[in-house]
């Protein structure tokens, strides 16, 4: 029962450092504000949630159990709101994502390409 | 290893820091910085130290940072080049000096060094007998070392004062909006749904926390010091969220700005019964008729007058910070 | 030899950082923050030194006799606290230089008074050839 415990908390353990570090590559490497922010989303959702979940099957009492249920919640809420306020700010401030300009001169060029017939 | 990694983590932040032209951007570096320095601390096993790390490093100081920031502008000039060179020769040979000095420290966590041989074992031997909490840290604090406690405390409304003094309790009137982040129409961060609602979920938990942290500060990490910050960091949330007007009125800056006194003094009176009862300035043991009950009650009487001289301090800093960037 | 003075060397770098920036930058808030650094160096330095190898944290608890020094604990914890106190009293002085000058740049501000000052000669001159 204990082998089995270790075994699942390490397997949940990795899978939420694979996600951090995923999210940390997306923060480097993504090309704007918002796709960044949707990385560092990552951070909270996936990767914490499963390195919570792999710590709290090695938890030694309900005690520690039940504060670092506590922890997670506050991490997941507080830091998600601070992204929300974040890409809020920025969309405000008036900056474009990437990709919408993308498509936009995408279209342009479409409708250059094939003029309306008639 | 961990240490190692945090600290090479820690000079990447630094250097960052040094060529940032962007003081906003300096200013949240510093924050991470704040965090990792926590980390390393919590690695070297001063929880103490790592929670207050945290919440004043990445929390109260950032706040402090950017309220004067939104004051006096976000850009710095670049430093010229010919301002280079001067300090660069100068930090390279004390550099240079302090390492080789290093050499003749005691290498790290080594048990026989002369640091540990003081009155380290004292403490940990006997405080446990003559003082009776089990965080040593705290009966080092609130009783061995009471009057450095004391003395810091008097610090912290010291350069409360001086605060006061240069710009103001806080109490200034003026008619002007609070401003909105740069660029931004009022309207979006006047509604902030989101926001409110998460800082109603947090707010309460975060002002029941630092009471937790006040009085369990016997038995696990906490105490007056982080339990005053943590406070002020939920009224911070407030203020920021809903506006300094709702949170002076929650708070009235002129009334607050007695507590940080009344803090101070309420440790100078735990010292003063404990004369009049015939002992020493700060000798709790004499409180009560049994010393070791004498010195818990003694050591949550201080601890509550720190917790409240910092709590007020730093609530009163920010407003007087606030208003002035109105 | 390295990992038993790794801590040591990176305190030390640190601290001439935040040296560097107080001496380099010339904008005030920046040198505050240069300052912070230094600070924070110092207080790694003192928990680096209460560590011991195999320890815990200075918490009694049954079953557990080796503990790192509470004393660096102790004094950085304050320390910091201090430090946050005295940090916010520096800005203020910013906050108020700028309000009087309109700008932190250390050079402007040089500039300025020394304006002022040539005015000021410029002045006590005239009077003086004026008598």
């Amino acid at each position: 029962m204990a082998l089995l415990l270790d075994i699942v908390s390490w397997i949940t353990l990795m899978i939420g450092s694979f996600f951090c570090i995923t999210a940390g590559v997306g923060l480097l490497r993504m090309p704007d504000v918002y796709t960044r922010a949707h990385a560092g989303g990552m951070i909270d959702s996936m990767g914490a949630g499963m390195i919570f979940f792999g710590l709290l099957l090695q938890a030694p009492d309900y005690l520690i159990a039940i504060k670092l249920v506590f922890t997670f919640f506050f991490l997941l809420v507080t830091s998600l709101a601070s992204i929300h306020a974040l890409a809020q700010t920025v969309n405000v401030a008036g900056v474009n994502p990437k990709l919408a300009n993308i498509v936009n001169r995408l279209e342009k060029n479409r409708q250059k390409e094939s003029p309306p017939s008639n | 290893m961990i240490n190692m990694v945090l600290l090479m983590l820690l000079l990447a932040s630094v250097y960052a820091i040094i060529r940032l032209d962007r003081l906003l951007t300096a200013v949240l570096l510093t924050s991470l910085f704040s965090v990792l320095v926590a980390s390393i601390f919590m690695v070297l096993d001063a929880v103490d130290v790592a929670f207050t790390e945290a919440a004043v490093g990445a929390g109260v100081s950032t706040i402090f940072f950017l309220a004067a920031l939104a004051i006096v502008g976000r850009q710095c000039k670049p430093t010229p080049r010919r301002k280079i060179i001067a300090p660069l020769i100068v930090v390279s040979a004390t550099g240079c000096v302090l390492l080789y000095a290093s050499l003749d420290m005691p290498r790290f966590g080594e048990p026989l060094a002369p640091v540990h041989q003081h009155v380290a074992p004292r403490y940990l031997n006997d405080s446990a007998a003559e003082v009776g909490p089990p965080n040593i840290v705290t009966s080092v604090l609130a009783s061995y070392r009471g009057y450095d406690t004391f003395g810091e405390v008097g610090v912290v409304f010291t350069a409360f004062i001086g605060v006061l003094m240069l710009l103001g309790a806080g109490t200034r009137r003026t008619s002007i909006e609070p401003p909105t982040p740069t660029g931004a129409p009022k309207e979006s961060m006047r509604k902030k749904v989101v926001l409110k609602e998460v800082a109603d979920l947090v707010i309460a938990p975060v002002l029941i926390f630092a009471l937790y942290v006040q009085w369990h500060g016997d038995f696990g990490p906490g105490g007056g010091f982080q339990a005053g910050v943590i406070f002020a960091s939920g009224i911070f949330l407030y203020a920021l969220i809903y506006g300094i007007e709702p949170a002076q009125r929650l708070l009235p800056p002129r009334r607050l700005a007695y507590f940080p006194a009344i803090g101070l003094l309420l440790y100078a009176a735990v010292g003063i019964i404990s004369m009049l009862r015939g002992g020493n300035f700060l000798n709790y043991s004499v409180l009560v008729n049994d010393p070791l009950h004498g010195q818990h009650y003694g050591i949550l009487a201080i601890e509550l007058g720190v917790g409240i001289t910092v709590a007020a301090v730093m609530i009163n800093i920010f407003f007087s910070f606030s208003e002035r960037s109105l | 030899m390295f990992t038993a003075l790794f801590n040591y060397w990176v305190v030390i770098v640190l601290m001439m950082a935040g040296l560097y920036i107080v001496m380099a930058s010339g904008h005030l808030v920046k040198k505050i923050i240069g300052l912070n650094i230094f600070q924070t160096s110092v207080f790694i330095l003192f928990i680096s030194m209460g560590k011991v190898a195999g320890g815990t944290a200075p918490i009694l608890k049954d079953g557990i006799s080796v503990f790192s020094n509470p004393l660096p604990h102790v004094l950085i914890l304050t320390a910091i606290v201090v430090g946050v106190a005295t940090t916010a009293l520096g800005l203020a002085i910013a906050v108020r230089i700028y309000e009087e000058y309109g700008t932190v740049e250390e050079d402007d501000i040089a500039e300025m008074d020394n304006h002022d000052q040539d005015l000021d000669i410029a002045e006590y001159q005239r009077i003086e050839s004026g008598k």
